[in-house]
């Protein structure tokens, strides 16, 4: 199949007055059209700055310093601004955190949908607000010709996610990115929500990245994962292989902090320390300071992704998978 | 709407009520309205009798009952100084000063939206620090100042404009005195307008700069630009519809601010509005004509700002809903 987006050696840095902060290190992976994969870590692990650097939206000072981003065969690195804002909302569209933030108060749900489509097709405004009517019919929203006159106050948060969900849908792209799309909802709504995405982008054939520091988020909607820490992938292959058989460190911690894996425990497994912050990042292999495992080794050289046993996934690890080191 | 503006009726006649009270509380404190009248040269029985027959010798409550009845039917005391009705005084002062507030305010909206936005959109640029470092110089130098500073540059020095006084007037609709329909009108009015918005510029400038700028750093903007929208839109759809929600509020108080007190551009200007006719009516010890000011200008406050609320209503959703039950 066809690849939809290749991400190859993705470097985000950060502009900083003393210096530039790395906050994606080295970053490739790709996606078929139709995939869904998560993107899992704790905060700071440059999730969300890998998913908004797809559509060049990091916020400032971060830019792209290198590496290379194809989507349906065109690099998106050096589009123009103008062909950029094109491909935005039209072939690629985002879902945001938190919906009582995303929508804006003062304009209504009709022209928040509609206006997606004046800026990349060419039709009437009917012709928008009978397309948005249809696609608030697809996210299950109730009465869905009342909504467009309607202000975001006056819905809940579900309710704002699934328009939001809408208005990613509206002009039909092939990939959305998610990031932390149900992280603001209570759980019940939680799973609401994930099974509406993932139903919509399994009929509509669509793309999914979904970035998230939810593991059970991450298993029952995507096909493949890709775990970041310290702003690299440390570990990637498909979601079950890995949940099953984690062969990375922190892989292995962060299923092992799982409510499920701590049995009849009163107190829960945890990582020991914290994510390292992007001024202070570790030398050699970011975990090596958290890891029960690390040796001298991981302290001076970086290791590459590298094959593990399990098929079809890679780690970074030079004690769980004899990697080589990274040439940087 | 309706229940809404109801509620704000009982709140303006509150306001009102208390702002009277004040006034009168003032009125019978300070001044002798019989010396005012007659002078110091007649004797003791005429001014009892002079009292007698204005009532002063009643007690406070009935005066203040009788004050707020005559107010009511529009009667707020007389100018002993001026011999007429204080607020026939008033009104004939209110064109010159509300013209002036009106060109003010134009001066101000239409370089404060465009100076703020931009510095908002590019605040790195020079064009951006040259406008926020001037607008805190603006701020920080007192209106008296910059009238006098213009006088002398324009007036005195290269004689670009006039210096003082309304110009060539022409009567409108009957009764208003306007200087708006003539060239020698406006030319009067370029200089005291800056003068009076050379304070509220600036200030409205870092207001609308600072508002914008927390707008575009929002989720909703940010979702905007990941939609794909035009630049342009998301900068005067998105984020100037949020910032000017704050902006009406504090407008709202400075218009009203702006009629009240423009007492110190009409006196360097010699600017016959109800600036100048205030501190006349100070230097005269008018107290029935400051008292009827003070609750002249509480009624243009209470005005000026029940309509910000309605035009506030039409921006922001949220009031409209609460306002529907």
């Amino acid at each position: 199949m066809a690849a939809l987006l290749t991400v190859n050696n993705l470097n985000v840095v950060f502009s900083m007055r003393f210096g530039d902060l790395r906050a994606v290190n080295d970053v490739s992976f790709s996606l078929e059209s139709g995939q869904r994969l998560g993107l899992v870590g704790e905060s700071g692990a440059g999730k969300s700055v890998t998913g908004f650097s797809i559509i060049n939206l990091i916020s400032r000072p971060g830019r792209i310093a290198s590496g290379s981003i194809t989507f349906e065969g065109r690099e998106l690195t050096t589009l123009s601004p103008e062909e950029m804002r094109k491909l935005r909302g039209d072939r690629i569209s985002m879902i945001f955190q938190d919906p009582m933030m995303t929508l804006n108060p003062v304009l209504t749900l009709g022209a928040q949908m509609t206006e997606t489509l004046l800026a990349h097709e060419n039709i009437t405004r009917r012709q928008a607000e009978e397309r948005a009517v249809e696609t608030l019919k697809k996210v299950y929203i109730p009465s869905p010709d009342r909504r467009l006159g309607q202000y975001p106050h006056e819905l809940s948060g579900g309710m704002r996610q699934r328009i939001i969900i809408a208005i990613a849908l509206l002009t039909n792209p092939s990939l959305i990115i998610a990031d932390e799309p149900t992280t603001a909802l209570d759980v019940t709504i939680q799973a609401e929500i994930l099974d509406l995405l993932y139903e919509l982008t399994v009929n509509e054939r669509m793309g999914l990245i979904l970035i998230t520091h939810d593991l059970a988020v991450v298993s029952q909607v995507t096909e493949r994962i890709a775990v970041m820490y310290g702003g690299r992938i440390v570990e990637t292959g498909p979601t079950m292989a890995v949940i099953d058989n984690p062969s990375h460190p922190y892989t292995r911690g962060l299923i092992g902090a799982l409510p499920e894996s701590a049995g009849g425990q009163r107190r829960l497994n945890q990582i020991q320390g914290a994510m390292p912050s992007l001024y202070h990042m570790p030398s050699g292999c970011a975990f090596h300071p958290r890891c029960p495992l690390a040796m001298d080794v991981c302290a001076k050289e970086t290791p590459k992704l590298c094959e593990t046993g399990e098929r079809g996934t890679l780690t970074a690890c030079f004690k769980t998978a004899a990697c080589e080191a990274a040439s940087l | 709407m309706f229940a809404f503006l109801i509620r704000r009726l009982v709140q303006a006649v509150l306001v009102m009520l208390i702002i009277s009270f004040i006034g009168f509380s003032l009125k019978h404190a300070f001044g002798d309205p019989v010396r005012d009248l007659v002078g110091v040269s007649v004797s003791k029985e005429e001014r009892d009798k002079i009292a007698e027959k204005l009532g002063l010798h009643d007690p406070v409550m009935v005066q203040y009952v009788r004050f707020l009845k005559n107010a009511l039917t529009g009667d707020l005391g007389y100018s002993y100084f001026f011999k007429k009705p204080a607020l026939d005084v008033i009104l004939s002062k209110a064109p010159a000063t509300l013209e002036l507030v009106f060109a003010a305010s134009l001066i101000i909206v239409f370089l404060s939206i465009p100076a703020g936005v931009y510095a908002a959109i590019r605040p790195r640029s020079f064009l951006s620090r040259l406008i926020m470092g001037s607008s805190i110089v603006g701020v920080s130098i007192p209106v008296f100042f910059t009238a006098i500073m213009m006088i002398y540059i324009f007036s005195v020095e290269l004689h670009w404009a006039p210096s003082f006084g309304r110009g060539e007037l022409v009567t409108l609709f009957g009764f208003w005195p306007s200087g708006l329909v003539t060239l020698d009108g406006l030319e009067h009015l370029i200089m005291p307008s800056i003068a009076l918005s050379s304070i509220m510029l600036p200030l409205f400038i870092r207001l609308i700069q600072a508002e914008m700028m927390e707008a575009l750093q929002s989720e909703y903007v940010k979702f905007a630009f990941a939609k794909g929208l035009k630049t342009f839109r998301i900068y005067m759809v998105h984020a100037f519809k949020n910032t000017l929600l704050p902006v009406i509020t504090v407008g709202g108080v400075q218009l009203g601010t702006m009629i009240a007190f423009t007492i110190l551009t009409e006196t360097v200007f010699n600017w016959q509005g109800m600036g100048a006719m205030f501190v006349e009516a100070v230097e005269r010890g008018d107290t029935s004509l400051l008292v009827a000011y003070l609750v002249f200008v509480g009624m243009v406050f209470i005005v000026v700002n029940t309509c910000v609320d309605l035009v506030y209503g039409l921006v922001n959703p949220m009031v409209r809903v609460a306002g529907r039950k």
